[in-house]
């Protein structure tokens, strides 16, 4: 097994090209590490992502925010800026692990982990937010949605990795929100998740939605038709119940060891009522 | 001071009168500040030179024949030293079933009986060629049909995992092999009168998964067998002699040529009370002739230690209107893993124990069925039986409108009942912890939205066993224990404190350490909260024959008559006329002067000690539940328990807060998951769901001392009673803060909800 530290994104995306064995890319190292003690990888190359300048810092754009591929989800929680305009990633991202797993862990690892239980994932695309993919021929930008492709698989190319982040500029009047359930109160993973992530109008009305479900299926659900159902409504109790109908009825899980098909599909109802009352609390409306 | 005096009242036995010194007080601990330091040496972290890592290779299925193991290509790879398999541990049980079950459960023979029974293992140079051997021995297994379930394994259409079971204990001897090993019933009274005579009968069935006790530490072992036959092992453990003398009769060696010296213990609750991997690491060590060294994985802990039975029970109970039990019956089903046990009939004992009861019969059935073999789980079977016991209870008193409390109170065991399981009690406890419940400031707080209380009772027997002490003074007048029974729950400082106590010297002048094998004689195991108990009778016994020989010394310096000296607050005194004029001669003074005297002092005691004395406690828990989710929260939890007398009120106190926590965790999420393979689906903490600090509140505690009067300072075992209640107590809460009768353990979000929704949809 071969360890490297490439200082620029070009030259760790030519090491991975390069790799004929298997090539893991490595940032907090919380799945990677767990994985290889346990036996279920064997790496030939690590690339270590972390020495790439700028991939540990979080910046405030003109079209919002751009948070590198290596920067800690603890970290995150530091950044007032990015608190406050998207206080649902924010604490879906301090959700993972413990406070020590936080201190490592990355979303962008999160999301190429391809959990469908992954915390950050549906607060991601709730925010709609993009990540940038960079390979030795340039860089391209994928939706958040898109990056999972099943259990454990994701749709990056050999030789690519994410190096950013991005999420959109905030209109003013928006609020995000995060809810998953576990059993206990923390150091678990989501048996069923829900992120919404919401404008209003001066009126209180919701002019733009997005909500996402996680662990229901074998990625994360971006539901639109959850949203349009919001959408033109003051989030009245009907509103609600519609909703969680809706959310609950765009499941498809699977019974296993953390949860039944029937639990799950319930209560992705009632995380997604009460992620959206949230979410329209912190936008403003009342 | 007399410590079997108790009021005539039976229901308010006499409390602890005596006045210690050292006894009752908060000492610091002797191995704390290694422990929090990193510097405590638990069972890994022994090594010696030469050594090779073991490691077992085990079966993934749950039930079948082993047809042909090859070793050839694993035995070939450089740096293994080497392989065994069953044809390695030959029996030398001569003819003793239940030591040979145990090299079964150790390495499999003719068939893998679970998910995770051993098949063969390799000793190799390091742990990577070590899984390189795992993955080259292959083994031919025919898969035969299996089941897990405790109810199934007891239909006709099952698998028979054993043909040479027949159930032991039925009225007619049976002709057939059965996966049920065991039948027993206890009891006395006539339960279908006392039914008949009953205004409301109750009549429920209960469910409870299987769990782990989760200690953090995985089993881990160092094994040096010499060329000459010899060997050592190091090892965690709860009783090293006794896996001294397992070892020993499995490996064909005398007990007197394998020296055990134990490590620090990172918890054992019962499951380190059984030997696994430690005669695989010695066969292997013998094979090799290179110590080895076999420390097993979080995954082997879950999948092939000694979890608790899953188990099935009905309860009937026939109640009057005013609050009399008329009869009480039971019959409560559990397994044993793959091989037999008598768990269920431990359960059929603890079940009614807390009750004074005219008629009551209770019936257990023991199964085997394709799990790991079941171990000990503090007070093992006893909270299983109590969760359903009491929740019956719950039911009955309000079902005649009577606060169960008040319902529990007026039936309650006392001095002079006959138990449920034969003996008549002495002074017991449950009355005062039901009437400290009572009065408890708990009792008294309000609930708020979604929150339900429970409160329910337990109890657990205590063991007490054969225990020796050595007690030695040192030159400088300081003092060592040697003890050898494992300190599990901080025996080393209550020991300490009592021979401080008895020669009334201060606790720094005292310290105490955990013996090897070949230093003293045989120790039971530390289980049955044995431990502080036998231990400190022990060496009070040891400490009082040191003080003969101290009083002995003092006669000889002052050339009086030994019964003119008197033993009192560390120091010899002469006593009767014309010795006035001596001064005292101190333990100092005597150990300085012990090579002119005769020698080096010290006491030591060899006991069998009985009459542990029973043990009550009762719980109060206040729960939450999200209606809407079925997850439950404990808000508030009370521990209220008798320990005849605390010896460190800290090291009691933490017994029953643990007690508790294991108790919630069992009540709440912990589980095994099996597959319809047979296979065991959740073997990491991840999915097997300990609580975690944020998920519990503090959990208060209140200790009640109701003298036992076979110790001599009123001691009885505190380690066990207090996972006793919590299934019951947090599920008759979440039943009052749901509405539904709560009656599968264990309460995970899912099944809450499940129920919720069932009794919404009737």
């Amino acid at each position: 097994m071969r360890y490297e530290v490439p200082v620029t994104a070009k030259e760790a995306a030519s090491l991975l090209m390069k790799e004929k064995g298997k090539a893991f890319v490595l940032a907090g190292g919380t799945d990677l590490l767990v994985k290889m003690k346990a036996g279920v990888v064997a790496p030939d190359l690590i690339v270590d992502i972390k020495a790439i300048k700028g991939i540990k810092e979080i910046k405030k754009t003109a079209t919002g925010f751009t948070i590198g591929a290596a920067v800690p989800c603890a970290a995150l929680d530091e950044n007032a800026a990015l608190v406050k305009a998207w206080p649902g990633v924010v604490e879906a991202a301090n959700l993972i692990g413990s406070k020590q797993v936080q201190g490592r862990c990355t979303m962008a690892g999160n999301l190429c982990n391809a959990s469908p239980a992954a915390d950050s994932v549906p607060a991601l695309i709730a925010a709609g937010a993009k990540v940038v993919i960079t390979s030795s021929k340039g860089s391209r930008k994928l939706a958040v949605e898109d990056v999972p492709a099943g259990v454990g698989r994701n749709n990056l190319k050999k030789g690519e990795f994410i190096t950013a982040i991005e999420l959109p500029k905030r209109a003013p009047k928006s609020g995000d929100a995060y809810l998953r359930f576990i059993p206990r109160t923390e150091m678990d993973i989501a048996v069923v998740s829900c992120a919404v992530n919401l404008t209003i109008d001066g009126k209180g009305i919701i002019t733009k939605a997005r909500v996402s479900l996680g662990a229901v299926a074998i990625t994360a659900l971006l539901v639109k038709e959850a949203a349009k159902a919001i959408i033109g409504t003051k989030l009245d109790d009907a509103t609600k119940a519609k909703l969680a109908d809706i959310c609950s009825a765009a499941c498809k899980p699977i019974d296993d060891k953390r949860g039944t098909v029937e639990f799950r599909t319930t209560v992705a109802g009632v995380l997604a009522r009460r992620a959206a009352e949230t979410a329209y609390t912190r936008a403003g409306g009342k | 001071m007399s410590l079997d005096s108790h009021s005539s009242d039976p229901m308010n036995p006499g409390l602890v009168e005596r006045k210690f010194k050292v006894i009752g007080s908060r000492v610091a601990r002797p191995d704390g500040v290694d422990k929090v330091t990193g510097r405590a040496r638990f069972g890994a972290d022994a090594s010696a030179p030469g050594q090779l890592v073991g490691l077992v290779l085990r079966s993934p299925h749950a039930h079948a024949q082993i047809v042909k193991i090859d070793t050839k290509a694993a035995e070939k790879l450089p740096g293994v030293k080497a392989v065994i398999t069953s044809v390695d541990l030959p029996d030398y049980t001569n003819g003793d079933r239940s030591m040979l079950d145990i090299l079964e459960n150790c390495m499999a023979r003719k068939k893998a009986l679970y998910d995770g029974h051993a098949v063969a293992a390799v000793a190799a140079i390091d742990a990577a060629t070590a899984r390189k051997a795992l993955a080259l021995i292959n083994v031919t297994y025919k898969i035969l049909p299996h089941v897990t379930d405790v109810d199934e394994a007891l239909k006709h259409t099952a698998p028979i995992i054993h043909d040479h079971i027949f159930t032991e204990g039925t009225p007619q001897k049976s002709e057939m092999p059965s996966n049920q090993n065991k039948h027993a019933s206890y009891g006395h009274g006539d339960v279908e009168q006392g039914l008949k005579e009953a205004d409301v009968v109750i009549s429920r069935s209960f469910k409870t998964e299987q769990t782990h006790q989760g200690y953090i530490e995985p089993h881990s072992c160092l094994a040096s067998v010499s060329p000459d036959g010899a060997a050592e092992m190091w090892v965690c453990t709860q009783g090293h002699f006794v896996y001294r003398n397992q070892c020993a009769i499995l490996l064909g060696l005398d007990a007197n040529k394998l020296r055990v010296t134990s490590s620090e213990i990172g918890g054992g609750f019962g499951g380190k009370t059984h030997i696994w991997a430690e005669p695989l690491a010695l066969a292997l060590s013998r094979k090799a002739n290179r110590p080895v060294k076999l420390t097993m994985s979080r995954e082997e802990v879950f999948r092939c230690t000694g979890p608790t039975s899953s188990t099935s029970i009905d309860v009937k109970l026939g109640v009057k209107k005013d609050g009399t039990i008329t009869a009480a019956f039971a019959e409560l089903r559990y397994h044993g893993g793959a091989f037999p046990s008598t768990w269920a009939e431990l359960g059929a004992q603890t079940a009614f124990a807390c009750y004074d009861l005219k008629n009551v019969q209770t019936i257990s059935k023991d199964v085997v069925v394709n799990r790991p073999k079941t171990a000990a789980y503090r007070a093992p079977s006893a909270p299983m039986a109590a969760f359903a016991v009491e929740n019956a209870m719950d039911e009955a008193a309000k079902a005649i409108g009577m606060d169960p409390l008040d319902f529990r109170i007026k039936n309650a065991a006392k001095e002079g009942t006959k138990s449920s399981y034969g003996p008549v009690y002495g002074p017991i406890g449950i009355g005062p912890t039901l009437m400290a419940a009572k009065n408890h400031p708990h009792m008294k707080a309000p609930l708020g939205k979604n929150q339900g209380r429970g409160v329910a009772c337990g109890f657990w027997f205590n063991f007490g066993g054969q225990t020796c002490v050595d007690v030695n003074i040192t030159p400088d007048g300081n003092v060592t224990i040697a003890q050898g029974t494992i300190d599990v729950g901080g025996s080393r400082a209550s020991i300490a404190m009592a021979v401080a106590e008895e020669l009334g010297v201060t606790y720094d002048h005292v310290r105490s350490t955990i013996a090897d094998t070949s230093s003293l004689g045989h120790n039971d195991m530390t289980d049955g909260s044995r431990g502080t108990f036998s231990t400190s009778m022990a060496a009070i016994f040891a400490t009082r024959n040191a003080i003969t020989v101290l009083r002995n010394r003092a006669a000889k310096t002052w050339e009086i008559n030994v019964d003119d000296v008197e033993w009192k607050d560390g120091s010899a005194h002469p006593i009767g006329k014309g010795h006035g004029n001596l001064a005292p001669l101190s333990l100092k003074d005597l150990a300085a002067g012990a090579g002119n005297t005769g020698g080096p002092i010290a006491g030591h005691a060899e006991i069998t000690a009985d009459n542990a004395g029973v043990s009550f406690g009762t719980h109060i828990a206040d729960v939450e539940t999200d209606p809407e989710t079925g997850r439950s929260l404990i808000k508030r939890y009370t521990v209220i328990q008798d320990a005849g007398k605390a010896m460190h009120p800290s090291y009691v106190e933490g017994q029953y807060q643990g007690g508790a926590v294991q108790g919630i965790g069992w009540a709440l999420n912990e589980e095994y998951v099996y597959g319809k393979d047979g296979r065991l689906q959740n073997a990491a903490f991840l999915d097997y769901r300990i609580p975690v600090c944020s998920d519990l509140p503090f959990i208060d505690t209140q200790i009640l001392e109701i003298p036992n009067p076979n110790h001599p300072y009123g001691v009885r075992g505190v380690g066990e009673t207090s996972i006793v209640p919590p299934l019951a107590a947090v599920s008759i809460a979440v039943t009052n803060s749901t509405g539904v009768r709560q009656t599968h353990i264990p309460m995970s979000p899912p099944r809450v909800l499940k129920s919720i929704q069932d009794a919404k949809a009737k």
